[in-house]
């Protein structure tokens, strides 16, 4: 694309372009760096874990040790030393129960900086709200709807006391600790996250939401997220996280497990914009994380969708095991990177029970030197009659240094199945900019136009504020990195 | 209004227009004829700005705020903001976009550049409403993506609407009849005779007479190897459609 501004990038101008870049001033209590079977027991000791939870993660870290980092992506960076890096990072709180008016004044304004009030009168409507910050959840907002109908919406810590049946049961169930190098890694050292079971033939009344942020420096953000959909139930989840400007490169790992059973719905949304590093590629988190759900009953659905518009580098392919008859599984994705960012992110669909249904739709933007790749995989078992797939991959290419990559992998065991695989690259081009331009729209607005456009089948599918946010946050990443 | 002075412009190099001078005023209709490669698309891409084609020569002269500026260097939103519009030959698609939001962002950012609020979803609607009489197109029209999918004659309508809504001050009707069916153009040129009114000029770019049956033109100009070679009246155009280009320009 032909372009004759050239935007200045003025410290001015970095600070404007994440937003969300500031630190909190506030005292935590954190473990030294480091990892080792002492760090595993402290943390555990910290949490007031029953001995199940401390064997389950000494278990998953020998097996970690055992392992290494997966190389197969071929995501540049340079080697993490998990020495250096601290576990466990918590902002001190006073003694006693826990409730929001509690809370660390600068907690409260820290979100409410990232728009997430937590203050009684200012809480959002229609939403629950988990908020993790850094190891720990600081407040889950309560909500009297919920508990009539008998949800349960809790940090995962508080689970493992209040419920722990239902955590022995699935902790581990969809991603077990020996998944994959990170998988162990966070089974090991998770620290906090949401929990949350919907009983049978519950329509969760509100969404729920969990907004994740790192704080503290050189500190590794690894949390845990089960979500269980009893027979019948449906919920809707949302999901965001952002994190301090810093020079270093930090690392989020995070395992998210979704149980659907018979019947049951579990929409899940994500908007991800961590830091992603400056200009040169300096800083920015790291983001390793393994999402996958089960359709485990018959007719039970789980959709992903996911805006990734932050981390210098993503690794994350949030997938669904299709096992229950004609059960339903989809992703839908919108990957931006600019500046030095990298993205290798899709999804796997293991087709196993029969008449089961995947929808794939990924949209990858690639802006400036960065590389976005789309990677996922459709697997049809041999029991798996009837199974169907639609797969739709599309990237768009803006600036002529730019890449991006389509890796989809088809493996099928069973005759019956039918799958379609569409794939397109295109760069936008002098003349739907000059066209928008003739219309009055600045180039940055333009090109920010026809990429919602490029976008919109994935949009469409978040809640209506998320779709907004959504909208607002590409263009405020283009608005910086086009010029 | 527009006052273009001894004119150069050149794409990928190559020289297209070569001392080309025209004047518009408030209230006129010109149509610019002349055979294939003469120039014709390529004088509407420069006074729009197009960014292949660079001025290397000459002024193109536009009130703005009452003073006349030369708009040579500017922007082409900025042109647009300014009252300049282009009707394209080929109007791009622009999947995904519903005409709905970008006839209002088009329309906010023109209105944002004037000093006023820019309406809101309710009071777009009913603006829009309005100018949906002067066009017709299909029920389902404003909820489709920008031209995507649409026939040569529907692109065509949606530039004309386009037009009626941004109430531009100078239009250029780049071959805006071609590809229509004798009925497409009857539309088109009632769509265009409404928005025609004492404040706004229009500048057509055409190949054939045909169009100028309907939209009637004060000025014909005949462009010939990036000049103006001829200007007259409405006369001139039949004797062209007589003669063909060739005759006449021996």
């Amino acid at each position: 694309m032909e372009n004759k501004k050239t935007a200045s990038a003025g410290p001015l101008q970095e600070d404007y372009a994440y937003k969300y870049g500031f630190e909190t001033q506030i005292e935590s209590d954190a473990v030294q760096k480091g990892l080792n079977e002492d760090i595993i027991r402290l943390i555990s000791t910290k949490k007031e874990e029953p001995s199940w939870m401390l064997d389950y993660r000494l278990k998953a870290f020998r097996h970690w040790q055992t392992m290494k980092e997966p190389q197969w992506s071929g995501l540049k960076y340079p080697t993490i030393d998990f020495q250096d890096i601290c576990y466990y990072s918590a902002p001190k709180k006073k003694e006693g129960p826990k409730s929001l008016d509690e809370l660390d004044p600068e907690l409260i304004k820290t979100f409410e900086k990232l728009g997430i009030p937590l203050g009684e009168q200012k809480r959002i409507s229609g939403v629950a709200v988990d908020v993790v910050f850094d190891s720990v959840s600081v407040a889950t907002t309560h909500n009297e709807e919920l508990d009539k109908v008998g949800v349960v919406f809790c940090s995962i810590s508080e689970a493992i006391k209040t419920h722990p049946d239902l955590v022995k049961k699935y902790l581990g169930s969809i991603v077990p600790y020996a998944d994959n190098f990170y998988a162990a890694l966070n089974a090991a050292v998770f620290t906090d996250g949401s929990f949350c079971y919907i009983p049978k033939g519950v329509r969760c009344p509100i969404d729920l939401s969990t907004y994740f942020r790192i704080n503290a420096k050189e500190t590794g953000q690894f949390e845990r997220t089960l979500l269980i959909a009893d027979e019948g139930s449906y919920v809707n989840y949302l999901e965001g996280c952002t994190a301090p400007q810093r020079d270093e490169n930090q690392l989020h790992a995070a395992v998210v497990e979704l149980i659907a059973l018979e019947n049951a719905e579990i929409k899940y949304s994500t908007v991800q914009n961590w830091y992603s590093g400056d200009k040169e590629g300096r800083g920015g988190i790291y983001n390793f994380v393994t999402k996958r759900g089960k359709c485990a009953g018959k007719k039970s659905k789980i959709s992903w969708t996911q805006v990734e518009s932050g981390s210098s580098i993503t690794w994350k392919y949030p997938s669904v095991i299709l096992q229950g008859d004609e059960s339903e599984g989809s992703f839908y994705s919108v990957a931006l990177t600019h500046d030095m960012m990298q993205a290798d992110t899709g999804t796997k669909m293991i087709h196993i029970g029969k008449n089961t249904k995947s929808t794939i739709i990924s949209k990858g933007i690639s802006v400036d030197k960065s590389s976005n790749a789309y990677r996922g995989q459709v697997k049809i078992m041999p029991s798996a009659e009837n199974a169907r797939n639609y797969s739709q991959c599309d990237s768009m290419l803006v600036g002529s240094k730019s890449s991006a990559h389509t890796y989809p992998y088809i493996d099928v065991k069973n005759k019956t199945a039918h799958i379609e695989h569409e794939a397109t690259t295109s760069r936008i081009s002098e003349d739907q900019i000059f066209y928008l331009q003739s219309r009055g729209l600045n180039m940055e607005k333009s090109i920010s136009m026809l990429v919602n456009g490029f976008c919109k089948d994935v949009f469409k599918q978040l809640p209506l504020e998320f779709s907004v946010e959504a909208v607002k946050l590409i263009e405020m990443k283009l608005e910086n990195s086009v010029g | 209004m527009l006052e273009i002075k001894d004119l150069k412009a050149e794409v990928d190099g190559k020289e297209i227009l070569k001392g080309l001078n025209l004047k518009v005023n408030a209230g006129e209709v010109h149509a610019i004829m002349g055979p294939n490669g003469s120039g014709k698309s390529s004088l509407s891409k420069v006074i729009a700005g197009h960014p292949s084609y660079s001025v290397t020569g000459g002024q193109m002269l536009y009130d703005i705020n009452f003073e006349p500026k030369d708009i040579s260097e500017m922007d082409p939103d900025e042109r647009a903001k300014e009252g300049i519009f282009l009707a394209f030959q080929y109007p791009v698609e622009v999947p995904g976009v519903s005409n709905f939001n970008f006839l209002m962002t088009s329309f906010n950012s023109i209105l944002e550049h004037q000093g006023s609020e820019p309406l809101t979803e309710e009071e777009f609607r009913n603006y829009l409403n309005k100018k949906m009489n002067i066009i017709s197109l299909r029920p389902d029209f404003l909820e489709r993506g920008v031209n995507s999918g649409f026939s040569g004659g529907e692109k065509k309508k949606n530039e004309i609407l386009q037009m009626a809504v941004l109430a531009p001050r100078l239009s250029i009707l780049d071959e805006t009849d071609s590809g229509l069916d004798i009925d497409a153009l009857k539309v088109v040129s009632e769509g265009v005779n409404k928005i025609k009114s004492k404040n706004n000029a229009i500048v057509l770019i055409t190949h054939y007479q045909r169009l100028l049956d309907y939209i009637k033109p004060d000025f014909i100009h005949v462009l010939y190897q990036g000049r103006i070679v001829k200007t007259g009246g409405p006369e001139l155009a039949l004797e062209l459609e007589k003669n063909g280009y060739d005759g006449f320009l021996q």
